[in-house]
């Protein structure tokens, strides 16, 4: 095979194929997918790759990728392909048979592309990151990259703190992806078209300079004798001291995904999702993405109605999910999804509310979710089991909201309910955790009460909690795994000791150490990035998956990794930080005030419980002015209307 | 109630989608192509498609079979093109009529499939049938679920030939020999499949392909014990239909509801 001679873009399809008959679920690496997009590849001057770094099943449905991807392949001259981790069996034989990293749609080398970017949900991918580029050919350190190497660009909202894997990339763009591309395609296009002057450095410190893209590399970090970091400074002039999340104001104006894409191997959702609002204002003290998206911006029920419409033609699918972070708390919540189920009574397409909170679910809007497809379970999230602990991370839902809206659901022929909670919040004891017993075990006595039956149940979803970047709690300690797992086990024995309520009990947990290196990660600087590297070269990949994840590589790496240092996994977890401390990400502004942030932890301490901004005055957080952002919600007093008659499929000519 | 028999193809690359992968495709393309599908009953109503002997994953198919039941009546070829155009290319639509006689199923007895053996060179591959045409039983192994499982990959073989390569439906130039097999296989349980008859030529004959076999269904349908050829399972529909006068599909469309 002249391999040598072929061109550097060209599609490695004809070698991957060969080695497809031996792998699992070859389906996911062939591309296709309805929907999917293949542009020219000459007649475009800026082509980005884009990568969500986990197994295409749960990578594809992404609506960030997907998102983006739109947006990018619908301009003029730019091109944008998608490409996914590869499970190991694939990944072994494209390393013996030196097959690069490639993506789906045209199965061009990852290395031939401009910018390569990766969108982070949970610090669990970044050595899937590594593999990535290992297969891919481009160095793995930012620094030993070449002039013909693709710019690596994380997003997503771990990017909020880069800092562990500052090493690998070449910059982070955080907060909404959908404006900055464009503009990063703007500055990519402007350099390449003058000859790619000044090289590599001229273009990231063009992309610096805008103070919407951070070059981890023209930043110093200095440290104290004690391990903590002294300060972060520019290291050229020009650069910004802080680098600001973009945030997108009118989401009717981009109504993405447009044509989701279908895949034909079976993925993680499968169904029409549309966002109905970004941001929340609850003020839920754990939630790093109530943090760091705000302010609340709803897209208009007109909006949604015409985005679900277009979608279901587009796709075929059976269900329209309706995400956000807090979906009923959307101001018409209602009439949308009273609208939506009018619509599609007869095509039996369900609808379903990812995240809803208890205090904002009534029952005339679960039944016109469960209208047209399945009644299946309830979910909620009281998060902690006594209302102390509800108090501290403020998640304000009594007991009293619970057992009501879970007597209505019983009542009206709900016969499952899951309720998630958190493990190892601050201030808690034993006796916080033990009282999701008594919940549970309340529920089910309501349950049975008011359906007549004995046939309900309801299921307890329980992991630890992770300390995470720009939230009140990013000064707390976390809990050690072993404490985690101890309050576990005895959650559990409390709940199947039980003789009357225990066998309608579900009990499901995750132990407290995969938590532990996600808090490493999270809480990480950049002296993490030596472990993430250790681990990879040990042969660490798909750490968000039970059968993959190493607590003892983990461990093993980060003690020889951090030992230089003179600090280790305990001083990144279990050590809670002070006032003074200067934490990694300061240097990267979500726009919420850090001293606010550290008033709303001395509440939390305190259990006091702050309200929610969209109802009640502004309490300072900092974002809306930081940011030059407002809150915008409803209710706009519009309402869906029925479509027009459709015409059936080969009913040959109308009238 | 209509149904109506579909003919379609795994091409290309989509080669590579499981059966389930394609049921899901095709589910959601009746939902885009707005198809008047009947739904099974009960507690999660599923659309009335029945799929016929799919071919296995990672085999090419010019030649699978499936039926759908409709809720009011439309023209096979106009619904054949709707579908067409809402599946991927690759899953392509080819042949559609209306269902005039039972048994589908029933009449896809054998299969014909073509075997593209590239870096193999034809004289080779012709001895080596000419080894398993010649012996009477030939065992092989194939790991399943439940273990290694040992059986006879001959009987079930109704010819087996290696064809020249001009005639075969190369669909890439190669400057490497490349030899092109033509099996016809009965239907039997349990199945023997192309897969099972390579495995087969490797016993006889050692033959071993450097690279994975290309693996093409080109037709499916009613053995002629006779001259051992596979018949066009939808022929019979389509010659009832022909017998009778043109009733159904044609009337609904010209007074389906503006």
């Amino acid at each position: 095979m002249p391999a040598e001679v072929a061109a550097a873009a060209e599609s490695v399809f004809p070698q991957l194929e060969a080695l497809l008959p031996h792998v699992q679920k070859p389906i996911q690496y062939v591309g296709g997918e309805l929907n999917s997009t293949v542009k020219d590849w000459d007649s475009c001057d800026v082509r980005w790759a884009l990568m969500y770094p986990d197994a295409y099943e749960v990578g594809l449905p992404n609506q960030g990728v997907m998102i983006l991807y739109e947006v990018l392949n619908e301009q003029q001259g730019v091109l944008a392909e998608r490409t996914y981790s590869v499970w190991p069996d694939l990944e072994a034989l494209m390393r013996e048979h030196q097959v690069p990293q490639f993506t789906v749609d045209s199965h061009r080398p990852v290395k031939a592309f401009d910018v390569f970017g990766l969108s982070f949900s949970t610090e669990l991918g970044y050595t899937n990151m590594l593999a990535a580029l290992d297969l891919a050919g481009i160095p793995l350190e930012a620094r030993d990259r070449g002039l013909d190497d693709p710019i690596v660009m994380a997003g997503g909202h771990a990017a909020f703190n880069p800092e562990p894997i500052a090493d690998f990339i070449d910059c982070a763009v955080i907060g909404d992806g959908e404006q900055a591309v464009l503009e990063v395609t703007a500055i990519v296009r402007a350099w390449k078209a003058e000859g790619r002057p000044g090289g590599r450095e001229e273009l990231l410190f063009r992309l610096a300079r805008t103070g919407g893209v951070y070059v981890p590399g023209f930043y110093d970090v200095e440290y104290l004798p004690d391990g903590r970091i002294a300060r972060v400074v520019p290291n050229r002039s020009g650069v910004p001291w802080r680098v600001s999340k973009h945030t997108v104001m009118d989401l009717d104006e981009w109504p993405y995904p447009k044509q989701p894409l279908v895949p034909l191997a079976e993925t993680v959702h499968e169904r029409m999702s549309v966002e109905i609002f970004r941001g929340c204002t609850r003020g839920c003290r754990f939630c790093q993405a109530g943090m760091i998206t705000r302010p609340v911006r709803e897209r208009s029920i007109t909006g949604i109605g015409d985005m679900v419409d277009k979608g279901l033609k587009a796709t075929g699918f059976e269900e329209v999910g309706l995400l956000s972070l807090s979906s009923a708390d959307h101001t018409e919540i209602g009439d949308i999804a009273k609208g939506l189920a009018d619509r599609y009574t007869e095509d039996k397409i369900g609808l379903s509310l990812p995240s809803t909170r208890v205090d904002a679910f009534n029952i005339d809007l679960a039944n016109e979710l469960t209208r047209n497809g399945r009644r299946s379970g309830l979910t909620f999230a009281p998060e902690g089991g006594s209302e102390r602990i509800r108090k501290v991370i403020n998640k304000m839902v009594s007991e009293d909201d619970l057992i009501r809206t879970v007597a209505t659901a019983y009542g009206n022929g709900w016969r499952q309910v899951k309720l998630y909670f958190m493990c190892g919040l601050p201030t808690e004891t034993d006796e916080d955790v033990l009282q999701i017993a008594d919940m549970a075990m309340n529920v089910i006595q309501k349950g049975r009460e008011v359906s007549g039956s004995g046939d309900i149940r309801c299921t307890v979803s329980i992991g630890g909690f992770v300390p995470k970047p720009h939230t009140p709690f990013q000064w707390a300690p976390q809990l050690s795994a072993e404490e985690t797992d101890a309050r576990l086990q005895k959650l559990r024995d409390k709940i199947r000791g039980d003789k009357k309520y225990g066998r309608s009990i579900g009990f499901r947990y995750h132990d407290g150490k995969p938590g532990i290196v996600e808090g490493l990660l999270s809480r990480g600087d950049r002296r993490v990035g030596a472990v993430i590297r250790a681990v990879y070269d040990d042969g660490g990949r798909f750490d968000g998956w039970r059968e993959h994840f190493s607590y003892d590589r983990w461990m093993a790496c980060a003690d020889k990794a951090l030992a230089p240092y003179g600090v280790d996994v305990d001083w990144y977890t279990t050590r809670e930080r002070s006032y003074e401390e200067v934490l990694p990400w300061d240097h990267l502004d979500s726009g919420l005030d850090k001293d606010w942030l550290w008033e709303d932890w001395q509440d939390a301490l305190d259990e006091t419980e702050v309200d929610d901004c969209r109802w009640t005055p502004c309490f300072d957080c900092g974002v809306c002015p930081q940011m030059d952002t407002s809150i915008q919600i409803g209710p706009t007093g519009k309402k869906l209307l029925p479509l027009t008659v459709k015409q059936p499929a080969g009913s040959g000519h109308t009238h | 109630m209509q149904r109506i028999r579909l003919r379609y193809t795994k091409r290309g690359r989509l080669r590579f989608t499981s059966h389930r992968d394609f049921q899901r495709a095709f589910e959601r393309a009746l939902r885009r192509a707005e198809v008047p599908m009947a739904y099974s009953a009960g507690f999660t109503p599923h659309p009335k498609v029945s799929y016929a002997n799919a071919a296995p994953t990672g085999t090419g198919s010019e030649a699978e079979y499936l039926e759908i039941a409709l809720t009011s009546a439309r023209d096979p070829e106009q619904l054949r093109t709707l579908l067409d155009a809402s599946l991927p290319a690759g899953l392509d639509v080819i042949d559609a009529v209306e269902a005039r006689t039972p048994g589908l199923a029933d009449r896809l007895t054998a299969s014909v499939w073509e075997l593209r053996l590239d870096g193999v060179d034809p004289a080779g591959a012709r001895r080596a049938v000419d080894a398993f045409n010649g012996a009477p039983a030939v065992e092989v192994q194939r790991r399943t679920k439940n273990g290694v499982r040992t059986f006879d990959a001959r009987s079930a073989v109704v010819s087996l030939e290696s064809v020249p390569t001009q005639d075969a439906q190369a669909d890439r130039p190669s400057d490497r020999p490349c030899a092109i097999l033509r099996l016809v296989v009965r239907h039997v349980t349990p199945a023997v499949r192309p897969d099972d008859v390579l495995s087969g030529l490797r016993a006889v004959a050692d033959l071993a392909p450097p690279v994975p076999v290309a693996v093409t269904r080109l037709a499916q349908g009613l053995l002629d014990e006779e001259t051992g050829t596979v018949t066009d399972p939808l022929a019979p529909d389509r010659e009832a239909g022909a017998k009778e006068p043109q009733t159904a599909p044609a009337t609904a469309a010209a007074t389906a509801p503006a």
